[in-house]
C-alpha cells in the first residue's frame, strides 16, 4: 500500500478519525489507537486551550497521532480565520481542517465562505483542509487558491448513510491534483472500503466508531476496511459485466 | 416585519386539539415507521392514542439521540442575577404580589458566584432574571455579560423578551444563546395568568423568537410551561413555531425546554396535570420529529427522572443549580423561584452519568466564537 503525502506529511494510514461522541476519554484513545489512524480532528470549542490540561488532549498523546483540529461551530469566513488563528497557537500546528457550516440543523458546508476562508488562510500559511459538499467545480477553486486536500461529504455528518454522493465523488477524484478525503456520512466499513475502491485518497470516520456499541473493534473493522479498499484499488478492480463473456463474437472474425 | 403572530392566527386552538386527539393507534403506528415524520406523525406521537406504544418510542428517541449526539449529554448551570420583577404571574415565585425579598447582584456578587460555579466545573451558563427593566434591562445585562465572559466559555440568557437591537448589541457582546418560554399559547389563558407588567403583551412574546433570529443569536430556546392549559395543544403550537423559526432563522440552532409547575411562594393549583410517562411521551416524540434539535432539562425533575431521560433524548442538563440571586455563595431558600427537586451535587450527577456510558461535556463552545 502506497503512503499518502498531504502537504509536508506523510501517512501510512489512511483511516482519519475523530473524537467526538465517544462515551468517554479512555475508549475514545484506545479506539482511536486500534485504527492506527495518524491524523485525529479535534473540535477547538471542546477544547479548555487556556488552561493547558485539556482532557481531550491528554488523551491523545501518542507520537504517531497529528492533531487536525477544526473549526466547528463558525458561520463566516472571518470567524474561520480568527479561530484558526487561536487553533494554532494552542495546538501548535498550522494544520487546519476548515468547516464552515452556518446550517446548524444538516451542518452543510457553505462553499461561498469555505472558498474565501481557504484564500485567506493559504495566505497566512495554514495547511488547509476544507470540509464541503461533494462540489467538483469547488473543489477545483480550492485548489486553485492552494488547499493542501479536498474533504467532500459522502452523506451529511453523523447520518452513516454511506455514499449517497457517489457520482460526485467520482468525478472528483477523476479531476482533483490534491488528495481527496472522503469526510462525513461513512456509516459502515464497506462504505469506506467502497470509497476507498472508488479511488478516494483517505476517509475520514467517526460518528461510525464513536456510538458503536463496541468503538475499539469499529475501528479495527474501519482499519481492515480501508486496507482492503485501497489495495483493491491498487490492484485495479476487474470490470463488472452484466453477462458473462467467453470469448470475442463481434471480432472473433479478424483472426480467422 | 412579517413574524410568526401572522401564521399563528391561521391557528385555532380548539380544532388543533380535537385534531390531536382524533388520532388513532393507527396514526402512531405510522408516524413509527416514517423516516421523516412530519407535524401529522408528530400529533399522533403527542396523542393519548400512542400512550401504548411508550417503549418503542423511546427505543426510537434513544437510537436517534446517539446517533446525532454520541454518548454525550452537555451540562449547564443557572445562575440568577435578580429576583425583581414587574410582572404579575399567577404561577411565579419572582411575581410582582408575592412577598418575597427582592435581590439584583451588584459586581462583586456576579464574580462570588461565577467563581464558586466555575470552580464546580461548569464552563456553560445561563443567566436568569424576572422583569424589572428599568434596573434590570440592556445595560445591566452587557455589564453582567462583560464580567462573565471572563470566567465562562458560553453565556445564555432567560431573561424578559427584549428588542432587536437590543439582542444584537448581547450578541455583538458574546451571548450564545437566548431562551424565552410562551407559557402557554392559549391567548385566552395567557391573558389570565399575567394579568399586569410588560408580559401580559401576547403578541410582544409570542414574537420575541422572531427578534432574536433577527439579531443572529446561535440558539434560540422556546418551550410551555407545563399546568396551564392542555399540555398537548401547547405542544403542538410550540411545535408549529420552531417550523417556522427553522425555516426563517435557518442559521440559529435550536432547543426545547420541558418546565413543569414546581410548588413555589403564592402558586396556583395546576389546571392541567402531566405525569412522568407523559413528559416521556414528549420528549420521545420531539426526538422523533426532529434529531437534531437540543432538549434541555433543569433540577425541576427529580433525581430517578433526571438518572433515566438523558439516555432517552435529553442532550442538555443542569445540575447542583440555585433558582435564588446569590444562592451558591449564600443560600437563601427564601428568595428563590420555583424549589428545585433534584438537591443531588454535580459529581454525585456525573457519577450516575458516567456509570450509564455517557461522557459530561462541559465545554462546547469558545468565547472566542462569535
Amino acid at each position: 500500500m502506497d503512503n499518502l503525502k498531504i502537504a509536508d506529511k506523510e501517512f501510512t494510514s489512511r483511516l482519519f478519525t475523530g473524537t467526538g461522541k465517544f462515551r468517554d476519554n479512555l475508549t475514545m484513545r484506545q479506539a482511536v489507537l486500534e485504527s492506527a489512524s495518524e491524523l485525529v480532528t479535534v473540535a477547538l470549542k471542546r477544547v479548555d486551550t487556556e488552561h493547558g490540561n485539556d482532557h481531550i488532549l491528554e488523551h491523545l498523546a501518542a507520537v504517531h497521532i497529528h492533531l487536525l483540529p477544526n473549526t466547528s461551530g463558525v458561520r463566516s469566513a472571518e470567524e474561520a480565520v480568527f479561530a484558526a488563528e487561536l487553533s494554532r497557537e494552542a495546538f501548535g500546528t498550522n494544520w487546519l481542517k476548515l468547516e464552515i457550516h452556518p446550517e446548524p440543523k444538516y451542518l452543510m458546508p457553505d462553499p461561498v465562505e469555505t472558498l474565501k476562508a481557504s484564500e485567506m488562510l493559504v495566505k497566512k500559511g495554514f495547511v488547509v483542509l476544507p470540509y464541503i459538499n461533494a462540489d467538483p467545480v469547488l473543489c477545483k477553486r480550492l485548489e486553485d487558491v492552494g488547499v493542501a486536500a479536498v474533504m467532500p461529504l459522502g452523506s451529511p455528518i453523523g447520518s452513516n448513510k454511506g455514499l449517497q454522493t457517489r457520482e460526485l465523488l467520482r468525478i472528483i477524484i477523476e479531476q482533483s491534483s490534491v488528495p481527496v478525503v472522503v469526510d462525513a456520512g461513512i456509516g459502515a466499513p464497506s462504505h469506506a472500503a467502497e470509497a476507498m475502491e472508488l479511488g478516494a485518497d483517505a476517509v475520514l470516520v467517526n460518528t461510525a466508531i464513536a456510538v458503536s456499541r463496541d468503538p475499539v473493534n469499529m475501528a479495527k473493522a474501519f482499519k481492515l476496511a480501508v486496507e482492503a479498499g485501497r489495495i483493491a484499488f491498487e490492484a485495479k478492480l476487474a470490470v463488472s459485466r452484466n453477462q458473462a463473456e467467453a470469448s470475442s463474437p463481434l471480432t472473433g472474425f479478424l483472426n480467422g | 416585519m412579517n413574524t410568526f403572530r401572522t401564521v399563528f392566527s391561521t391557528y385555532d386552538w380548539d380544532a388543533e386539539k380535537a385534531s390531536i386527539y382524533a388520532k388513532t393507534a393507527t396514526d402512531v403506528r405510522e408516524a413509527l415507521a416514517s423516516s421523516r415524520p412530519g407535524m401529522e406523525d408528530f400529533k399522533a406521537l403527542i396523542s393519548p392514542a400512542a400512550a401504548p406504544f411508550l417503549e418503542e418510542m423511546a427505543a426510537r428517541s434513544r437510537d436517534l439521540t446517539l446517533q446525532r449526539f454520541g454518548n454525550t449529554l452537555r451540562m449547564y448551570i443557572p445562575l440568577y442575577l435578580s429576583n425583581e420583577c414587574q410582572n404579575i404571574c399567577t404561577y411565579c415565585g419572582f411575581s410582582l404580589d408575592v412577598a418575597i425579598k427582592r435581590k439584583t447582584l451588584t459586581d462583586e456578587e456576579i464574580r462570588r458566584e461565577a467563581e464558586i460555579i466555575r470552580a464546580m466545573g461548569y464552563e456553560h451558563i445561563l443567566l436568569v432574571t424576572g422583569e424589572a427593566n428599568k434596573t434590570v434591562g440592556i445595560d445591566y445585562f452587557l455589564n453582567a455579560v462583560s464580567i462573565l465572559k471572563e470566567y465562562f466559555s458560553q453565556i445564555s440568557m432567560e431573561v424578559q423578551p427584549l428588542d432587536t437591537d437590543e439582542y444584537r448589541q448581547l450578541h455583538e457582546a458574546g451571548v450564545y444563546a437566548i431562551l424565552v418560554y410562551q407559557e402557554t399559547y392559549d391567548e385566552k389563558d395567557y391573558k389570565i395568568h399575567h394579568p399586569k407588567g410588560k408580559k401580559s403583551n401576547f403578541t410582544y412574546r409570542l414574537e420575541t423568537p422572531d427578534r432574536i433570529g433577527e439579531a443572529g443569536l446561535h440558539k434560540i430556546g422556546l418551550g410551555v410551561l407545563f399546568g396551564l392549559e392542555d399540555w398537548r395543544t401547547d405542544t403542538l403550537m410550540c411545535a408549529y413555531h420552531l417550523a417556522y423559526l427553522e425555516k426563517k432563522y435557518w442559521q440559529s440552532t435550536y432547543a426545547i425546554s420541558f418546565p413543569r409547575l414546581r410548588p413555589c411562594a403564592g402558586g396556583i393549583p395546576l389546571k392541567s396535570e402531566m405525569s412522568d410517562r407523559d413528559l416521556v411521551q414528549l420528549i420521545c416524540a420531539y426526538r422523533i420529529l426532529n434529531p437534531e434539535l437540543e432538549l434541555s432539562m433543569s433540577t425541576r425533575e427529580s433525581e430517578s427522572f433526571r438518572n433515566n431521560i438523558f439516555k432517552l433524548g435529553v442532550t442538555s442538563i443542569s445540575a447542583d443549580s440555585k433558582t435564588d440571586p446569590g444562592g451558591y455563595a449564600n443560600p437563601h431558600e427564601n428568595l428563590e423561584q420555583f424549589e428545585i427537586d433534584d438537591k443531588r451535587s454535580t459529581n454525585e450527577f456525573l457519577q450516575v452519568v458516567r456509570e450509564a456510558g455517557y461522557e459530561p461535556v462541559f465545554k462546547d463552545w469558545d468565547r472566542t466564537m462569535r
